[in-house]
Order: C-alpha cells, then structure tokens, then sequence
C-alpha cells in the first residue's frame, strides 16, 4: 500500500499528514487531523455530508483522494466559527432549530457558506437548489431553508 | 492502490500504458460509488486534474475546446460557453448537486459509458469531437463513436480523452437538452432528448439533429426525426412525426426507473419540446440583437 505526504492548507492552518493513496480526503481529514466535523453519509457523493470547500468550490469529501488535497486550500466546518463568536449561518442554525440529529448539519453549513459566498441574497429556489446536495431525513428542511436566508440577511446587514 | 498525478499528456499515458490495471480519473463521482458497490480496486488511480490542457475551456477561433476533465461547473458558469451551446451546459448542470458539479467532467461522463448520461446526447448533436491521445499522437473522434456498449468505449487501454473540440453554431442555430427524472434534481435520466436546430431566415428548418439517452444501450442518434424535421415550420404535423420518429428509434429495458413503453412515449415527448426549445432560443436571440 503506497502513502503519501501531504502538504495543505486547512481552515487557515498549515497541516500535514501521512495518507494511504486510495484513502478519502474525509477520511483523512476524520482520522490524521482529528476534524470530525464532515461525516460519512453515503460515502458516494450523494447525501452532502462530507461537504467541504476545496480551493473555492464546494465538494465530497468521500469522493477526494486524500492526496488529490497537496498544495489545496480547505474550509471544513471547524473554520467556520471565530475564536469567541459562532457563524452567522452557525447560529441561526441554532435559533432557528435548524438541525435535529446534527448529522447532516456540517455539511448543510459548508454548501450554504458555498452558496453565501457565490450569492449573498440568493432567493428562496436558489437556497433550495444549493442545498439539493444534502440530505436530512430529520426536519424536512423548511428550517434549514428558512435558517439559511436568515443568515444572509444578517451577513449582509451586520448588526 | 497508488495515486499518481501527472502535468502532461505523456506522463499519464505512460503511466497507464505501464500498468494494465490503472485508470484514469477526473472527478471520481463514478468511480468512487462503483468500488464502494464492490468493483476491484485497479493498481492505480491517475489523476488528469493537474494538466492544463484537460481542465481548460476556451476559445480557439470558431472551436471551442473543452478539456476532459474540466468540471461541470466551468461550462455552467461560463456565459459565453453557454450562450452558444445552452442545451449542452443545462445538460452538464443536470448532472447531481453542486458538489457532483464541482468535480464530474464531460471527460468521465462519456467515458464512464452510461447509457443514461446527461451530457452524451447533448454532445452528440452538436457534432462534438473527441480528441484522443494515444502511443500515435492524437486521432479526433466523432463522440457518438467513442461509446460502444454500456461501461465499455472505443479507447484503447493507454488511449485518454484529453478534450472535445465544439465549433461554434452557425448562422440560426440553438441546441436544448430535456430529460425526464421523477424529481426536480439528483436522479438519473429516465430519458433524455438532445436536439440541435438550424432555421433560415424564413423561419422554416434547414438542420437538426436528434439524439435520445436512456433509451438504448448507447446515445441514439435518430435520423427519422431529423428527417421530419428539417424542410418544416415546426408545425403540429412535423413535431408529430419527428416524435414517433424518436419514439421508434428506442430500444430501452425495463427497469425501475421506466418501463419500455412509457421511456418510448416520453422519448417522443421530450423530442418535440426540445425541438420547441431550440426554436424558441433561435427565435429570442434573433428578436433580441438582430444577428446570430
């Protein structure tokens, strides 16, 4: 089994690790860094989970050889928050009781960030159609949806 | 399994002609899912992201060039790609979610040799060309050619696809890509329609080309249709025989996703609308800036 070493840029923070070729970037983000935040849905790039930002677009971590990450840049959920003050998108999650089991939540958080950073007052469709890559099977999305265009007001007029 | 991530064309073909058991890849939405569902893992996964020429779009003249490996959303985002071939970059956004767009290329969409591949019929009519590297230099492929069964293609094992060549539409010319799914995203085409259409200037059609997905056990180009088309003003009787024309040109299987009778009812059905579509876009362009 060949491993690689990997040099790359996440949440800000130089990192580095030790891979085995064939493993997925969620994988190794889970298990050499300790960023559990992405999760194993589907493990084939249908249910969102394992969102992240790689080098600016949105993307499955299960379907990224953890080596394709050399010399990228990524955003996982954990680089959301600052130091002392969550996300916007973080706490209207919260207040608007956007989440139930938690699992799909990071990855919801990551495509609306995505989507936030593309379109800062997207339309309700638009939220839609950028979050069909996620699944929950908890809430039935209404406050996901609701939660995110909620963040964008926020983000676009700081209190 | 190894990664390998060549910078040139001849790095990767020396790579994958040195080892009978690797692949290529560019954004794995295919590949992943099939060794989850228990495909062998190959020797080696070689990944085309990191040369240029099969991730770059661009304009040479009056041909596009669309590198194999260019993500979906690179043609969906690129206006000027989309103005002149709307039905191939909606079909290139049918494609899964954001995040599938993000990484699942025109490249891996035909070489993955699906049946039901959005992006394939689109191609089709709009006589893309394959551009194909292999230990002879590259030989230029028409697209309906390079897939020849379901998962199987004409490449040979050290052949990759390093970028379709596109030549802009002339004159009155517009392309559509419908296909049916039970939902509005995320699923796989049911059926899927590419029609591509010229018009003269007195509205009456001087070209078409009609392909169907999901149908047969590769894209179908359908001639019949084409036939029925051209020479009309779109009117009713024309788009009814350019329908049963599409409806007799498939053979698809039973399965959970269509039966044989409805895929070929509504193969006739997305014809006829797609064919209405490309008018439509003919006829807006036209209205809106007096030239094509």
């Amino acid at each position: 089994m060949s491993r690689t070493h990997v040099n790359c840029e996440v949440n800000g923070d130089a990192v580095d690790f030790l891979t085995e070729d064939g493993e997925s970037l969620l994988n190794a983000l889970r298990d050499e860094l300790g960023l559990i935040g992405a999760k194993e849905g589907c493990g084939t790039g249908d249910c969102g989970a394992c969102s992240v930002i790689m080098d600016g677009r949105l993307q499955c971590a299960c379907l990224i050889f953890a080596p394709e990450a050399d010399g990228a840049s990524i955003t996982t959920c954990e680089g959301l928050a600052s130091a002392d003050e969550l996300h916007p998108l973080q706490q209207c999650f919260l207040e608007g009781a956007a989440l139930q089991c938690g699992i799909c939540t990071p990855g919801f958080l990551i495509a609306a960030k995505a989507l936030l950073d593309e379109n800062p007052d997207p339309t309700e469709t638009e939220v839609r159609y950028a979050l069909a890559g996620n699944l929950c099977r908890c809430t039935g999305y209404d406050k996901i949806v609701r939660s995110v265009l909620e963040a964008a007001v926020q983000i676009r007029t700081p209190a | 399994m190894k990664y390998a991530a060549p910078t040139t064309i001849d790095e990767a073909r020396t790579l994958l002609a040195g080892d009978a058991d690797a692949i290529v890849f560019a954004g794995a939405t295919d590949v992943v899912p099939q060794m989850r569902a228990g495909r062998p893992e190959p020797s080696m996964v070689i990944d085309l992201k990191k040369i240029d020429r099969l991730m770059s779009v661009s304009l040479d003249g009056d041909t596009w060039q669309v590198g194999a490996a260019a993500p979906s959303s690179a043609l969906t985002s690129n206006a000027a790609f989309a103005a002149d071939f709307p039905g191939l970059a909606e079909a290139a956004g049918l494609i899964g979610s954001d995040q599938i767009q993000n990484r699942s290329s025109l490249g891996g969409n035909l070489c993955n040799a699906s049946p039901a591949a959005d992006s394939v019929p689109a191609l089709v009519v709009n006589d893309a060309v394959a551009v194909i590297a292999g230990a002879d230099g590259e030989r230029r492929v028409p697209v309906a050619d390079v897939v020849t069964g379901p998962g199987q293609t004409s490449l040979a094992h050290d052949e990759i696809v390093v970028c379709f060549e596109l030549a802009r539409p002339a004159g009155r010319t517009s392309d559509a890509y419908l296909r049916l799914i039970p939902r509005t995203e995320m699923d796989i085409a049911v059926v899927g329609a590419g029609v591509r259409l010229t018009l003269d200037d007195s509205g009456s059609v001087s070209a078409a080309s009609v392909a169907l997905g999901a149908v047969a056990p590769t894209v179908v180009r359908v001639p019949a249709a084409e036939a029925a088309l051209v020479g009309s003003s779109l009117d009713d009787a024309s788009l009814a025989a350019a329908a049963a024309a599409a409806s007799d040109a498939c053979s698809p299987i039973d399965d959970k996703r269509g039966t044989i009778s409805y895929r070929r009812q509504v193969a006739g059905v997305l014809t006829r609308r797609a064919a209405g579509i490309a008018a439509d876009r003919i006829r807006t362009r036209n209205g809106q800036n007096g030239v094509s």
